[in-house]
């Protein structure tokens, strides 16, 4: 792989970068589906950004408005009936969601890349893998179908991938689940994106094969330099490679911090409440305390705190006023919770299932 | 893929046996004597009667007749009919004017049913949308002869921008039945494509095409089209062998002499010869149409092996 001079790496769709501005920056993002039969409002307010080198997981539950939120920083979002209504998205300080869609899609693929969660159906099923893979230098840098071929099959060698040569010219379907998420990542690092943004990209695979793709990822990024956003429900599978860890709830933050301190020592009800659902091999538990009650109904999300109706430890303002993320302790570390330190030291008071 | 064609072209044969015989055996039960109806009123001498028994083999069991007929089709002959013409000769003169008309109706299909297919899905629920779910209901709902009849009054009478009827100015003269003809599946086409389109652009897929950066006219045209042809392409396939059989409607209405009214006309004077001769050949096509669904499916759709 031949370095891109630092000037190409300057420049942002021809206007200047911004130095010392964050690789990806998102402040204040909002997103709603304008539906017949009502509006959801599926991001709300979610900031977060990523550095060089650095990656960050997005944690959330299901419809918590992970994919959405990366949907937005690809500008790739359906619409109608999706909308992104207010906030901002910059890259290397360059404001992505004002851009022209002629050079939005220069950021798009080559600047910051995206890899879908079902590799089967993220593919396209009537075209070879090489093909796919290759049409990222034939339409960004004009190359012929046999240089285009060439690069897919250094590419495919370079996510491992055995006999790449001759697999060049397989479909999709005649990969195995782990082989074919290898074939996405081989396709979204094709132009040596900035940003790799991994929506939920092993939760289609079994175990051992998921370990094998977040190696995969994190000795890539080891190699490029890259950012990378890996979003995911399970903290489990992310906690050895991520940095920090931004927690998502009802289409907002709740808590951020470095991934070991969240980890250990959750300042969010919402964030405790994950840790006890989920299985951890470094606590012995008896049994998994899923979080009670259901995820909001994001056409008539809860005043005050989103989280209230679920929270076992909600007063009567957690219904009126939303709480704000404050910093805490730690270096990074912010939470929105009105009780934040009280509901940090009942747990630890209670020894906690930590 | 080899073995698979050769197997479905001997399958062509028990298919191609049993519908001639079915349609031989149709032609045989129908009441009445034929000779009877080619002599009309006239007194048929009992000479000529016994003469013309003897050579359509009329007064064999039907099975024996059956075997007769085929083993000449498979010499490449198709009987004569009561006027002692070949019906090869017949078909010869019809089948090239009903494919000519065919043709052009399979042309209007693919073109302008496609067209509007794709410019309705891509934008899903705008008025151009609105305006190709309407129209084709309107065309699929109205009766074919109801419509043949409309286009002949509107565009061959009143603004004679088109002949009326008959096929004496060459191709143009077609080009008016060919739209009657294609009407219906051209509708069904539009919709299909729509259709496809519509929940093709929702996969995943097309999502990962416009993640890397493609124009929106790749994403539709490259990603999403492909996938979305395979419903339409077995449609076609099929209906080109429905546009040569189903023309007898058309044909009547504008007067062209093609297969479908040699057809009804045979059934009329009760000619055997020339009902099995046809629909003998339609048969053919039906299959050969089916075989090139098959194939082009497994063209299109990588994940389709024949084995
Ligand atoms: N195209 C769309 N049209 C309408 N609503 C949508 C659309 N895409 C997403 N939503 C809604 O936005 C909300 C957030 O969805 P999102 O896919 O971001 O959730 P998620 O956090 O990624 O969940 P999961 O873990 O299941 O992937 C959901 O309620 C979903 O119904
Ligand atoms: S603000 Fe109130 S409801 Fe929300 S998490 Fe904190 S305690 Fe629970
Ligand atoms: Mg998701």
């Amino acid at each position: 792989m031949t370095q891109v001079p630092l000037q190409t790496r300057d420049l942002v769709a021809g206007k200047p970068a911004v130095p010392g501005a964050p690789l990806l920056s998102v402040e204040n993002i909002h997103v709603e589906f304008r539906l017949d039969f009502g509006t959801v409002k599926a991001v709300n307010g979610l900031t977060y950004h990523v550095n060089e080198r650095e990656t960050v997981a997005i944690l959330g539950e299901s419809g918590s408005g992970k994919s959405v939120s990366a949907q937005a920083v690809m500008g790739i979002i359906d619409s109608p009936p999706g909308f992104v209504t207010d906030g901002s998205v910059k890259f290397r300080g360059v404001e992505l969601l004002t851009m022209a869609e002629k050079e939005r899609r220069q950021v798009r693929g080559e600047r910051i890349a995206m890899i879908f969660q079902d590799a089967l159906t993220a593919l396209n099923p009537v075209f070879t893998v090489g093909w796919q893979i290759g049409e990222m230098f034939r339409e960004h840098h004009g190359s012929t179908k046999k240089e285009g071929l060439d690069a897919a099959v250094e590419l495919m060698d370079r996510v491992k991938i055995p006999l790449a040569r001759d697999r060049v010219n397989s479909y999709p379907h005649e990969f195995s689940g782990g082989m074919r998420q290898r074939v996405m990542i081989a396709m979204a690092l094709a132009l040596d994106p900035d940003v790799l943004i991994a929506d939920e990209p092993t939760t289609a695979l079994d175990v051992t094969v998921q370990a094998q793709i977040m190696q995969l990822l994190s000795d890539l990024q080891e190699e490029t330099g890259m950012g990378l956003i890996l979003i995911t429900h399970d903290l489990g599978v992310v906690a050895e490679v991520a940095d920090r860890v931004v927690v998502m709830y009802a289409g907002d933050s709740v808590e951020k911090g470095e991934i070991s301190d969240v980890y250990h020592n959750p300042a969010h009800p919402y964030t405790m409440g994950l840790m006890d659902s989920m299985p951890r091999h470094d606590v012995q538990k008896d049994r998994l305390n899923p979080i009670k009650g259901s995820p909001p109904d994001l056409m008539a999300i809860p005043a005050g705190c989103a989280f209230n109706p679920r929270c076992p430890y909600a007063q009567d303002i957690c219904r009126v006023e939303k709480p704000h993320l404050h910093e805490l302790g730690e270096a990074g570390r912010v939470s929105a919770c009105h009780f934040v330190e009280e509901v940090r030291d009942a747990r630890n008071r209670s020894g906690s299932r930590l | 893929m080899g073995r698979y064609l050769t197997r479905r072209v001997l399958q062509f044969i028990p298919v191609f046996l049993g519908a001639t015989l079915l349609i031989f055996i149709m032609v045989w039960i129908i009441p009445g004597d034929p000779i009877r109806a080619l002599a009309g009123d006239r007194a048929m001498p009992e000479s000529v009667r016994a003469a013309l028994t003897e050579e359509y083999n009329l007064d064999k069991p039907a099975w024996q007749q059956y075997w007769l007929y085929i083993s000449g089709v498979f010499q490449g002959d198709f009987g004569t009919d009561f006027r002692g013409r070949p019906v090869s000769e017949l078909m010869g003169q019809r089948i090239p004017i009903t494919a000519r008309l065919a043709i052009l109706a399979f042309g209007f299909e693919v073109i302008i049913g496609i067209a509007a297919g794709i410019v309705a899905g891509v934008r899903k629920g705008n008025y151009l949308d609105n305006l190709v779910l309407t129209s084709t209901l309107v065309v699929i709902a109205i009766p074919i002869f109801v419509l043949g009849f409309l286009a002949q009054l509107l565009l061959g009478v009143q603004f004679p921008i088109f002949p009326v009827a008959g096929i004496r100015e060459g191709w143009f003269s077609y080009l008016l039945p060919a739209l009657v003809l294609g009407s219906v599946s051209l509708a069904y086409i539009a919709r299909l494509t729509r259709a496809a389109l519509v929940e093709n652009l929702r996969a995943d897929y097309v999502r990962t095409a416009t993640s890397k950066g493609l124009s929106r006219l790749r994403v539709v045209g490259v990603h999403t089209l492909r996938n979305s042809m395979i419903p339409v392409v077995t449609f076609l396939a099929i209906d080109l062998g429905a546009l040569m059989g189903g023309a007898i409607i058309t044909e009547t209405i504008f007067n062209i002499p093609g297969i479908g009214r040699a057809v009804f006309e045979g059934v009329q004077r009760q000619e055997g010869t020339v009902v099995v001769g046809i629909v003998t050949f339609l048969v053919f096509i039906y299959l050969i149409a089916n075989l090139v669904v098959d194939v082009l499916y497994a063209v299109l759709d990588p994940r389709i092996r024949y084995e």
